[in-house]
C-alpha cells in the first residue's frame, strides 16, 4: 500500500496567489510607508513583517517539538500522520531565513535611533545600559543565528532519519534509538532557545525596559497551540484528498485534545503573568499592561482572552466535538487567528503606541507567509510515501484508541 | 432496592467470557452485570453499555463551584465586609480567579467521586452482594437476572452450554445497603 501525495493544481494555485499577494503587499507597503520618512509608517512596515514572520516560524518549530516529545516518550500515536509534522519541521529553515533577514535589517537598517529595538543604541539610558551585556547586537546575532541554525538542522535531520528508516532492515531499531537520543538533544536546544532566550531577544526586548521571567513560557504555549492547529489542518486536508488512509478519528481526537489542553495552559501562563503584575502594582511593570488593557488596544486585549480561552474551553471540551472534523478544523482556524492576535499584542503596542492597524498590510503579509507555508510544505510532502511503513510503532498507531 | 433472583456463570479466561457475553446478548436474557478481576478492554462495548455521563455531571459540579466561589467572594468583598486591600477596588476579579479555579476543581472532583460511587453503588462502609468470592481473584463472573418471564431450567442449560467452570442460582439484594462484611451471615438468614 503506497500513499503518495500529488499537489493538486488548486492548492498550488492558492499557494502561488497567496505568495504573490504577500510580495505585492510588501512592495506596496514599502512604497506607502518607507517613502515618507515618518516613524509610524516605518514601524508599521517592519512590525508587520516581523510579527508575521515570527508567528509562522514559531508555529513551524512546534512541529519539531512535538516529534521530539513523542519520540522521547516513545509515543506511537503520532506515527500515522508523522509525515505532516516532519514536512513542516523540514521547512523551518525557510521561515528561519526570512525572519533572520527581517530581524537583521531591523537591527542594522533603522539608523541611530531604532524605533523598535531601543536597546540597539541606549543613548545614556541607564536601564538599557545595564542590560547591554545581554542585549547588544553581537549577542542578538549570535543567539539568533545559532537558534535558527539548530532548529533547521534538527527539523531536516528528524525527517531524513525517518525516511532512512524506510530502507532499513525490517524491525531494525538502530535508527529508532538514534532518533530518541537526538530528540533528547533537541529538547536541550529547545529549552535554551524557544523556551528562554529567543522570545526574550526577539519579542520581549521590544519593550526593553520591562521584563518577565514567564514571558518565553507564555510565547511557547501560544506557539505550541497554533502548531498543533497547523498540523491538524494539514492532516485533515490530506485526508480530504484521499491520503493518510490510516488516520482516523482517534488521531484527530488526540490533536483536538492538544489544542484544548494547551489553550488552557496558554491562559494559565497569561494569567499568571498578568495577576502578579496586577497585584504587585509596581509602575515599571504595570506600564506594559496599562498600554494594552486601557486605551486603543483594550478591545483586542479582551478579544484575545475570548478567542484563545473562552472559545476553545467551551467548544472543545466535549468528546464528540473533538472527534468532529468540522469543529476541530473550525477551532484550528480560530486558534491560529487567536494566537496571531496574541503575538500582535505582544509586539505592536510598544513601538506603535496609539497608531495601530490590522488592515490590508498586516493581512497581506500574513497571506504571503501562508502562501510560502503551503508551497514549501506541500512540495516536501510529495517527496516520500505518507505512511511510514517501516516505523516500529506503525501498528501501535493504527490500533490506537484515544 | 429489591431482592431478586440471579443466575451466574463463571469463566476462567477472557475468551470464553467474551463468547458467553455475545451469546447472552443474542439470546435476549437480561444481563445484569459482569464481574472481572481486572479491567477487560472492549468488555463494555461487548456488553452494550452506553458511554458514561459522569463527565456531564463533572461539568455541572465544576460550574457550581465556579459560581459558588465568584458569588460568595463578590458578596463578601462588596457588601458584607468590604476591606481596602492596597487601594484595589472592592470587586477585584483577578484576585478571585485562583480561588475560583480551586473551588471549581474541588467541586468537580468531590462531586464526581460521589456520583461515581452512587452510579456503581459502592462506598466505604456500605454493603453489596458478592456473587462469587473469586470474582475479584481469578474468575470472570457473568450475572443474569432471572425475571418472571425467564425459564430457569432453559437458562441453566443455556449457561452450561457456554463452557463455564461453575454455574448457580442465587437470591440476592441487587443494590447497596448500610452494613458490614462481618454481618454477612445475618443477611443470608434474612434472605432465607
Amino acid at each position: 500500500m503506497t500513499d503518495r501525495f500529488e499537489v493538486p493544481s488548486g492548492l498550488k494555485k492558492t499557494g502561488l496567489v497567496l505568495s504573490l499577494i504577500g510580495i505585492i503587499t510588501l512592495i506596496a507597503g514599502a512604497v506607502c510607508f518607507l517613502g515618507k520618512h515618518e516613524e509610524t509608517g516605518l514601524v508599521r512596515f517592519w512590525m508587520g513583517l516581523m510579527q508575521n514572520g515570527i508567528f509562522f516560524l514559531f508555529m513551524a518549530i512546534s512541529s519539531i517539538f512535538i516529534q521530539a516529545a513523542a519520540g522521547l516518550a516513545q509515543g506511537g500515536w503520532i506515527v500515522a500522520y508523522k509525515r505532516v509534522p516532519e514536512a513542516i519541521g523540514a521547512n523551518v529553515w525557510v521561515f528561519g531565513l526570512l525572519v533572520l533577514i527581517i530581524l537583521f535589517s531591523m537591527i542594522f537598517g533603522l539608523g541611530d535611533h531604532n524605533p523598535i529595538y531601543h536597546w540597539v543604541n541606549p543613548h545614556g539610558d541607564k536601564v538599557l545600559e545595564g542590560k547591554s551585556t545581554f542585549l547588544n547586537k553581537g549577542m542578538f546575532i549570535g543567539f539568533s543565528v545559532a537558534a535558527v541554525g539548530l532548529w533547521s538542522f534538527f527539523g531536516r535531520k528528524f525527517r531524513s532519519m525517518s525516511i532512512a528508516q524506510e530502507s532499513a532492515p525490517k524491525n531494525s531499531t538502530k535508527l529508532y534509538w538514534k532518533t530518541v537520543s537526538l530528540a533528547g538533544a533537541f529538547m536541550v536546544v529547545y529549552g535554551l532557545t524557544m523556551m528562554s532566550t529567543t522570545p526574550w531577544m526577539w519579542i520581549m526586548s521590544i519593550d526593553a525596559h520591562w521584563y518577565s521571567t514567564l514571558f518565553s513560557w507564555h510565547v511557547f504555549a501560544g506557539a505550541f497551540v497554533s502548531g498543533m492547529a497547523l498540523i491538524l489542518l494539514w492532516t485533515v486536508y490530506l485526508k480530504n484528498q484521499g491520503n493518510l488512509v490510516l488516520v482516523n478519528k482517534e488521531h484527530i481526537h488526540d490533536l483536538g485534545k492538544f489544542m484544548f489542553a494547551f489553550s488552557i495552559f496558554w491562559t494559565y501562563t497569561w494569567f499568571a503573568q498578568y495577576m502578579l503584575i496586577w497585584y504587585g502594582n509596581i509602575p515599571e511593570e504595570t506600564t506594559y499592561y496599562n498600554k494594552r488593557q486601557n486605551g486603543p488596544y483594550s478591545f483586542l486585549f479582551y478579544l484575545n482572552i475570548v478567542v484563545n480561552f473562552v472559545g476553545p474551553i467551551l467548544i472543545l471540551m466535549s468528546r464528540p466535538s473533538k472527534r468532529n472534523y468540522f469543529t476541530v478544523v473550525f477551532m484550528a482556524m480560530i486558534i491560529i487567528f487567536g494566537q496571531w492576535l496574541n503575538l500582535y499584542l505582544l509586539t505592536y503596542p510598544g513601538p506603535s503606541g496609539h497608531n495601530w492597524n490590522i488592515s490590508w498590510y498586516e493581512m497581506g503579509i500574513f497571506a504571503g507567509f501562508a502562501g510560502v507555508m503551503i508551497l514549501t510544505v506541500s512540495k516536501t510532502l510529495t517527496k516520500s510515501d505518507l505512511i511510514p511503513h517501516n516505523h516500529i510503532f506503525l501498528k501501535e498507531s493504527v490500533v490506537h484508541l484515544s | 432496592m429489591a431482592v431478586k433472583k440471579f443466575a451466574i456463570a463463571c469463566y476462567d479466561d477472557e475468551a470464553p467470557l467474551f463468547d458467553a457475553v455475545h451469546k447472552v446478548r443474542h439470546s435476549g436474557y437480561k444481563l445484569h452485570d459482569v464481574y472481572t478481576p481486572f479491567p477487560v478492554h472492549g468488555l463494555d462495548q461487548a456488553m452494550g453499555l452506553k458511554e458514561t455521563d459522569l463527565h456531564v455531571a463533572g461539568f455541572i459540579f465544576g460550574i457550581t463551584g465556579t459560581s459558588t466561589a465568584l458569588g460568595f467572594m463578590s458578596w463578601i468583598f462588596t457588601s458584607d465586609w468590604p476591606i481596602n486591600y492596597g487601594g484595589k477596588p472592592f470587586f477585584s476579579l483577578p484576585a478571585m480567579i485562583p480561588i475560583t479555579f480551586e473551588l471549581t476543581v474541588m467541586f468537580a472532583a468531590v462531586g464526581m467521586v460521589l456520583t461515581y460511587c452512587y452510579l456503581n453503588q459502592i462506598m466505604p462502609g456500605v454493603k453489596k452482594h458478592v456473587f462469587h468470592p473469586r470474582q475479584s481473584d481469578d474468575l470472570f463472573v457473568v450475572v443474569i437476572e432471572v425475571t418472571e418471564g425467564t425459564d430457569e431450567a432453559e437458562l441453566m442449560n443455556f449457561l452450561n452450554s457456554t463452557n463455564p467452570v461453575e454455574t448457580n442460582v442465587q437470591i440476592a439484594e441487587e443494590g447497596w445497603w448500610y452494613g458490614r462484611f462481618d454481618k454477612e451471615e445475618e443477611y443470608q438468614k434474612q434472605l432465607a
